[in-house]
């Protein structure tokens, strides 16, 4: 069929946010030759729009923090259904990975002492985040894409060529791993900008792609996050982890209708941001939940000295995990409490100088001014849950990122399931990036380096991935199916469409009815998408583009819909209000996605069986030296009994 | 006021082969952006409008275009600033080639981004040992705030309409960046015998630079390019006395802060 374009490289890594640049330059500099392949330009990942902080226990601000603690904080916040050996790296590992990034050229903010200064957040025990303002994603990013540049200037130096060994694949798009057997043999690839298909070779594929938020109607996620990533490690026979794990961010901004969902950093909470509703009451104080009573001030006093005194006193229940604060706004606004725009109020101009909410929450400042004409200096903030992660993702070994049965296939960052159990700390996001980044870029280079033979690309592959990716150009007067004869469907409605289900019916609360209702119209759109149509040509065509990301979007948006119509508990990103108590039986309890027709199961339109399969799986008990970090009393709220006693 | 309306648009519709404007009337409610327009034209009238964007919240620099032949980001545009009745023209950044539509091929600053030789770690001191005062990292952190959307270097005059200058001219993007590594209060370059100020003037093009603050005035983040970062680094790169502009520079400066 098609001529395509093929190169040759040891590594390619999917994605260019936190995790796939940090991969990327672990492979390089383990001596594997690394491609690297996003949809945006270079330095635009979502990644620049976390804003709080990177977790890391340096110690910094309170001397008390290490490790162990960080460890801890991460499995309460995960309630326990953290994969805990991913906790366990994710923690030690986190401070040298912000110290390099000063030798790299990061500009942190400074303690007194001239150490990297660390902020609160919730759910952290201690000042933990490393921080740049509130924009410490962009500082991430441009410091792994400064470190980049700097690997290729050395290339530069000795081949003569910058992109000898490390090259960027800008704007472009993976649509299929490709495989030689059950191993990994590249990827095939489409130019956003000419349309052109291309092929890598590559032994090794790290994926790196982020999140599915896109899947819903209210986010905080750009266009990128379609869930490509996930869908790609579906496709290619890896089964993905506990994807009814979404987080909703508790603060979004609510109005004006066009930037809902846009994100409200976390810092405006750990800097001393408090939520009020209608009435003017601090609502947080009554819904701290018994796991976390010891650990939350009882009255306003008590909450506000901890600012000046963490040491006698206890945290504001504001910084409560973020599935607990979006649970509450939801509920008071239900409750008829709400603000004007159906929001609560989150109110910083009561509590700092109109100086120090400038130089601390710069952009939210500049965010609101400019968008809403809301001077967050002089007035409160009207804010709501948008949806902002998944801890769901592909199933990884803790040490190696290796996704589970297809050799060759990495995952790290947010496609990566596991290392958040069900809800993921703030902080935690850009700390993960670079530890499992990391790790996956050197077992990538590793496993590409100790390959006797290398993988072959089979040509009959290549030729049904471009004919896949050709369909919605010759969307109508299609033939092959029974839908022949009927005008093709617009994209953008179609998403629209799947953004309002999964939105209403697998959102923050769900319900057993409502989410087979929504696995019946994701049926239905997904036979509607196989005519998705468009007009024009290849070159830099949005409505193409749109139409090859839907499959990624209702594949995974059926896998969460499926996984949460399966776990009959609430627990942190899940919440049933059919099944309101968190079940200790159910902690132990995987539920793991997998296509249901490996060959080729995209044609299933059957709503009950779908094209996903779910299995159970019972997890690993934690280890008894981590477990022995944890006093007994809290163990019993988690662990069963027989758990206990083991 | 009713919070929907009708509103006119031009958008540039073309490819390297050459293009137009195109016509459209498009609703507009409540709070909208130039982007969410945009993004109203794909769904209904023309899904194949090609445009970068990524955040939607002023942080990516992705969106850039010329709204009215003012080079901005179509995500930080509200519909309010303009007249109802105006007709609101979009066009692609003119100083960068047209690959599609709203979409320039950026190369360039990937390009000049490849020619600054980056930050240089210290002898001796290991991961974790970093110690640098608040006051000493504010001003790089100020360049450091960039979010790379060129509109800066879109409208810097010595490129705009003079390709010819591209070949030695950074742009004030890359300028700052070597600011802000001469800045850097760690940064070792010239233990290795690089002088970043010296580069700056004769391999980066600073020279071309007459501060006409052009770039200053559209950063979407507000860093003062010209002021803080050009400007300081002409004073570092030459005496003072043998360049006229950098004494006119210093006026300009101290009238500001004054005013």
């Amino acid at each position: 069929m098609s001529v395509v374009d093929h190169q040759e490289w040891d590594v390619v890594v999917v994605g260019a946010g936190g995790a796939g640049l940090r991969a990327a330059v672990e492979a390089r500099e383990r001596g594997a030759r690394t491609a690297v392949i996003c949809k945006s330009l270079f330095g635009k990942a979502h990644t620049v729009m976390a804003e709080g902080g990177i977790a890391a226990a340096m110690g910094n601000v309170n001397m008390g923090d290490n490790w162990q603690v960080h460890f801890r904080d991460t499995l309460r916040g995960g309630k326990f259904l953290n994969q805990w050996r991913m906790a366990e790296l994710h923690a030690q590992e986190a401070p040298d990975r912000v110290w390099e990034l000063e030798t790299w050229g990061a500009l942190f903010d400074r303690t007194k002492d001239g150490r990297i200064s660390q902020r609160n957040f919730g759910g952290h025990e201690y000042p933990r985040l490393a921080h740049v303002g509130d924009r410490t994603g962009l500082e991430l990013i441009r410091t792994l894409q400064q470190k980049i540049v700097s690997l290729q200037q050395e290339d530069h130096r000795e081949t003569g060529d910058y992109e000898s060994r490390l090259k960027v694949f800008q704007e472009c798009t993976v649509t299929r791993i490709l495989k030689d057997g059950s191993r990994v043999s590249g990827v095939f690839a489409y130019e956003r900008e000419t349309g052109r298909f291309f092929v890598l070779r590559a032994p090794a594929v790290v994926i790196a792609t982020g999140g599915i938020g896109k899947s819903f109607k209210v986010t905080s996620n750009s266009w990128e996050y379609t869930g490509d990533g996930h869908a790609l490690a579906l496709l290619a026979g890896a089964p993905l982890l506990n994807m009814e794990f979404v987080q909703f961010h508790p603060t979004g901004m609510v109005w004006p209708p066009s930037v809902k969902g846009i994100l409200v950093t976390e810092s405006v909470r750990g800097d001393g941001g408090v939520l009020r509703n209608s009435e003017g009451k601090r609502f947080m104080f009554d819904y701290i939940p018994d796991v976390f009573k010891e650990k939350y001030a009882e009255s306003e006093d008590e909450g506000d000295r901890w600012y000046e005194d963490p040491d006698h006193n206890r945290r504001p229940p504001e910084l409560l995990p973020r599935d607990e604060v979006a649970r509450a706004i939801n509920a008071e606004v239900k409750a008829g409490r709400g603000s004007p725009h159906g929001g609560v109020f989150l109110d910083v101009s009561t509590r700092m100088p109109a100086e120090v909410i400038k130089r601390r929450l710069p952009s939210m400042y500049h965010q609101f001014k400019e968008l809403a004409d809301v001077d967050i200096t002089a007035e409160a903030m009207e804010v709501g849950p948008t949806c902002h992660y998944v801890m769901g993702g592909i199933a990884v070994d803790s040490d190696t990122a290796a996704a589970r049965g297809v050799p060759g296939l990495f995952a790290a960052g947010e496609v990566a399931g596991g290392m958040h159990g069900s809800n993921r700390l703030g902080g935690n996001s850009l700390s993960d990036l670079l530890v499992f980044g990391r790790r996956a870029g050197l077992h990538a280079a590793a496993y590409a380096a100790e390959l006797s033979s290398r993988p072959v690309v089979d040509d009959t592959q290549v030729d049904s991935a471009a004919a896949e990716a050709l369909r919605p150009f010759s969307a109508e007067g299609q033939t092959a199916d029974s839908e022949a004869g009927r005008p093709p469907e617009n994209p953008y409605t179609l998403h629209q469409e799947l953004q309002q289900a999964m939105n209403d019916l697998v959102g923050i609360i769900r319900r057993d009815g409502e989410m087979r209702e929504a696995l019946e119209r994701l049926a239905d759109l997904r036979v509607r998408a196989r005519r998705a149509g468009v007009e024009g040509h290849r070159q830099f065509n949005p409505g193409w583009h749109l139409s090859l990301d839907l499959r990624n979007m209702l594949l995974v948006s059926e896998c969460v819909a499926r996984a949460a119509l399966e776990r009959t508990e609430s627990r942190g990103g899940h919440t049933r209000e059919d099944h309101p108590s968190m079940e200790r039986e159910w902690r132990r309890i995987n539920l793991l996605c997998s296509l249901t027709d490996p060959t080729d199961g995209l044609a299933a339109t059957d709503p009950v069986r779908g094209q996903i399969t779910l299995t159970r799986e019972t997890t690993e008990p934690v280890r008894p030296d981590l477990l022995a970090l944890f006093e007994k009393e809290e163990l019993v709220k988690y662990l069963t009994e027989e758990e206990l006693y083991e | 006021m009713s919070s929907s309306y009708q509103a006119r648009f031009k958008v540039w519709r073309g490819d390297t082969g050459g293009g137009d404007l195109t016509d459209f009337t498009v609703e507009v409610n409540e709070g909208e952006v130039v982007l969410d327009i945009i993004h109203r034209l794909q769904a209904t009238q023309a899904p194949d409008l090609a445009v970068r964007w990524n955040c939607k919240a002023g942080k990516c620099g992705s969106c850039s275009a010329e709204i009215n032949g003012r080079p901005r980001l179509m995500c930080m545009t509200r519909m309010s600033v303009f007249d109802r009745e105006e007709t609101i023209t979009v066009t692609p950044l003119r100083a960068f080639p047209v690959v599609r539509d709203l979409v320039t091929d950026v190369g360039f600053n990937y390009d000049k981004a490849r020619q600054v030789p980056s930050f240089v770690p210290p002898e001796g001191l290991l991961p974790g040992e970093y110690r640098m005062m608040q006051e000493d990292v504010d001003r790089a952190q100020e360049f450091r705030k960039c979010i790379e959307c060129f509109l800066c270097q879109d409208t810097c005059h010595v490129v705009r309409d003079h390709e010819e200058n591209k070949p030695a001219f950074a742009g004030p993007r890359f300028l700052m960046r070597v600011a802000e590594l001469d800045m850097h209060p760690l940064d070792a370059a010239a233990d290795t015998g690089l002088d970043r100020k010296r580069t700056a003037q004769d391999e980066h093009g600073l020279g071309y630079c007459n501060i006409t603050k052009c770039c200053t005035e559209v950063c979407p983040e507000g860093i003062k390019i010209t002021d803080n970062a050009l400007i300081p680094l002409k004073e570092r790169a030459v005496d003072r006395k043998y360049d006229p502009l950098v004494w006119l520079g210093s006026k300009i400066r101290r009238r500001s802060s004054a005013g």
